[in-house]
């Protein structure tokens, strides 16, 4: 079958979702159950706070998938699901999911590693053309992945300390504003200019790995000093400026990567791609070196099962199918391989 | 009425088939290992054992509760999503009512419970009613030594159950002496075979997607907002 319908689940870490794609492309329902302000009370995601309420919500997230595509399982001819990486406890929850679902109606199990789930993104909203190059930033990543052909991940660079959405939270924490402080940030940073000479962590010449916790300490050193000295701290400054660090990194990373591996398009996914700094910082780059750039929209862009269902195509066309055993695999590898 | 049994309540997972007068298939695994490798190859044995397939079931039956965490959503999130997608009737169960079954035809009080850690332990109490074990109180998470102080206080003999056994005997016998009788090694661990008779004296959850486990207490996150809210109050 070259279009096959796939009910999509992902529970990686605080949203409990479902969609239904056709033929990887096409998405027929998305939902989501954001359990976002559940969290904000905690200022971060609590593992356990975030199973119990995938337990609660996740059969009516499908059953709102089902109905929005206006669809019933007859109509259905894979399951797919994120198996990792994540939280251990939240993955549990959608894996055992999945495979009820999976079992109870004779269907297929695709398992989908999450990267691979953000990358995809891309082809609801455009086509991936290969070879390609991806940029996934969010809470938990941020990965260069090189894929030569469809179906295959080569990951050429990754941080070596925190995820650039997590450097985000904590210096968000830090000037006083609210969980997730990603978007706060965006919005302060566009009422200043980049003052403050934050540090840029080059790393050695030739690589694709990052690293934000050199900047973060140093965001953090500043705001201390600033106190001590009782001098006023400036949000909007150090906004403009931690964001201005963060975007030149990224970019130069993007573009060389690009370059060396003469790609045809960039692809820049995950939470903190909604960022508008990045996008248009992105979009300069990319026009003015030639390389197609797909950033997806922001629901697109956060975590969705859509985005799952549209890399189990690939598993779909692979023939990779789970067995009755399929786990949740919270630091799974993202790979080429067919199990 | 063919009902599916699964239990992932402890570390020892059990899954059945069959109705209340004839029970079909029954597979259960002391293996300690994750239950989410065990529960769909278990279902799966069941299922072939009674050459069934899940569409002839009317019913699926899960322990919700109270033990481990992982466990009980492993059990819970499988259950709930058969019986949703097949728009079939789904029974919760208490792992503690479960247990106290392996003693129903005792004449003591009966008391089923999990070690919870830091002394604490998910317990029930139950008594052998006309061949069933049926509650006495609510199943609560309680200080061993509280619980103990409590039993004390009752005019009768008490059956304890549990695969935490070990752990607490020296300390029931200094308080209930001889009044504390224990299980053996068939009698604390549960039955999912046990779980289709309960089933079938229950109501049906009036509604599949609203079933949740019975954690008998909040996440530690939770438990320190409350107590930073009632600080600040
Ligand atoms: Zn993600």
């Amino acid at each position: 079958m070259l279009t096959p319908t796939i009910l999509a689940i992902e529970t990686s870490c605080d949203e409990t979702a479902a969609a239904i794609v056709r033929g990887g492309k096409e998405i027929l329902s998305n939902q989501v159950a954001s359990q976002i302000a559940i969290h904000e009370q905690f200022g971060g995601v609590v593992p356990e706070v975030a199973s119990r309420h995938h337990v609660e919500n996740m059969t009516t997230v499908i059953k709102h998938a089902l109905a929005e595509a206006n669809l019933t399982y007859d109509d259905v001819d894979a399951v797919a699901v994120t198996e990792g990486p994540g939280l251990v406890g939240a993955l549990l929850v959608g894996v055992n999911t999945a495979k009820a679902v999976a079992y109870a109606h004779n269907l297929p199990l695709l398992p989908v590693h999450h990267i691979a789930g953000h990358i995809h993104a891309a082809n609801l909203v455009d086509t991936i053309e290969y070879p390609a190059m991806a940029l996934v930033v969010s809470g938990g990543h941020t990965s260069l992945v090189y894929m030569e052909t469809e179906g295959s991940y080569d990951v050429i660079g990754e941080t070596r300390d925190d995820a650039v959405g997590e450097a985000y939270d904590k210096v968000a924490r830090t000037i006083g504003l609210p969980y997730p402080g990603g978007p706060h940030i965006d919005r302060l940073a566009r009422e200043a200019e980049p003052t403050i000479n934050f540090p840029r962590s080059w790393l050695e010449e030739d690589t694709y790995d990052f690293s934000f916790s050199g900047l973060k300490s140093s965001v953090l050193n500043y705001v201390h000093n600033q106190k001590q000295r009782g001098e006023d701290i400036h949000e909007e400054d150090i906004a403009a400026s931690f964001q201005a660090s963060i975007v030149e990194v990224l970019v130069e990373r993007a573009a060389r990567a690009v370059l060396s591996y003469d790609t045809k398009q960039l692809i820049v996914t995950g939470g903190v791609a909604a960022n508008q700094a990045i996008r248009s910082a992105m979009k300069d780059k990319m026009e003015r070196i030639g390389v197609q750039l797909i950033i997806p929209p922001l629901s697109l862009c956060t975590d969705n099962a859509a985005m799952i269902g549209a890399a189990a195509f690939v598993e779909w066309k692979k023939k990779n199918v789970a067995d009755l055993k399929l786990n949740g695999v919270p630091n799974l590898p993202l790979t080429t391989h067919v199990r | 009425m063919m009902i599916l049994s699964m239990d992932t309540s402890t570390y020892v997972l059990g899954t059945a088939i069959g109705t209340n007068s004839e029970i079909v298939a029954e597979w259960t695994t002391y293996k300690k290992e994750n239950h989410s490798l065990r529960l769909m190859p278990g279902i799966d044995e069941v299922m072939n054992q009674a050459n069934l397939e899940m569409k002839n079931l009317t019913g699926i039956v899960v322990t919700t509760g109270p033990g481990s965490y992982t466990g009980v959503r492993i059990g819970v999130a499988t259950a709930k999503a058969m019986a949703s997608s097949l728009g079939i009737s789904l029974y919760e169960i208490s792992s503690l009512e479960l247990l106290a079954q392996n003693g129903k035809y005792t004449n003591t009080v009966i008391c089923p419970f999990i070690d919870a850690r830091r002394g604490q332990v998910y317990a029930g109490l139950y008594e052998a009613n006309d061949g069933d074990a049926s509650q006495m109180r609510e199943d609560e998470l309680v200080l061993m030594s509280d619980l103990l102080k409590e039993l004390a206080t009752l005019d009768r003999n008490v059956l304890f159950l549990s695969l935490d056994l070990e752990n607490h005997k020296e300390q029931i016998q200094e308080v209930l002496g001889e009044r504390a009788i224990f299980g053996g090694a068939t009698d604390n661990r549960t039955k999912p075979s046990e779980m289709i008779h309960l089933a079938s004296k229950k109501d049906a959850a009036t509604n599949v997607d609203k079933v949740v486990p019975r954690y008998l207490q909040l996440a530690e996150a939770e438990k320190n907002i409350q107590k930073e809210s009632r600080d600040d109050g």
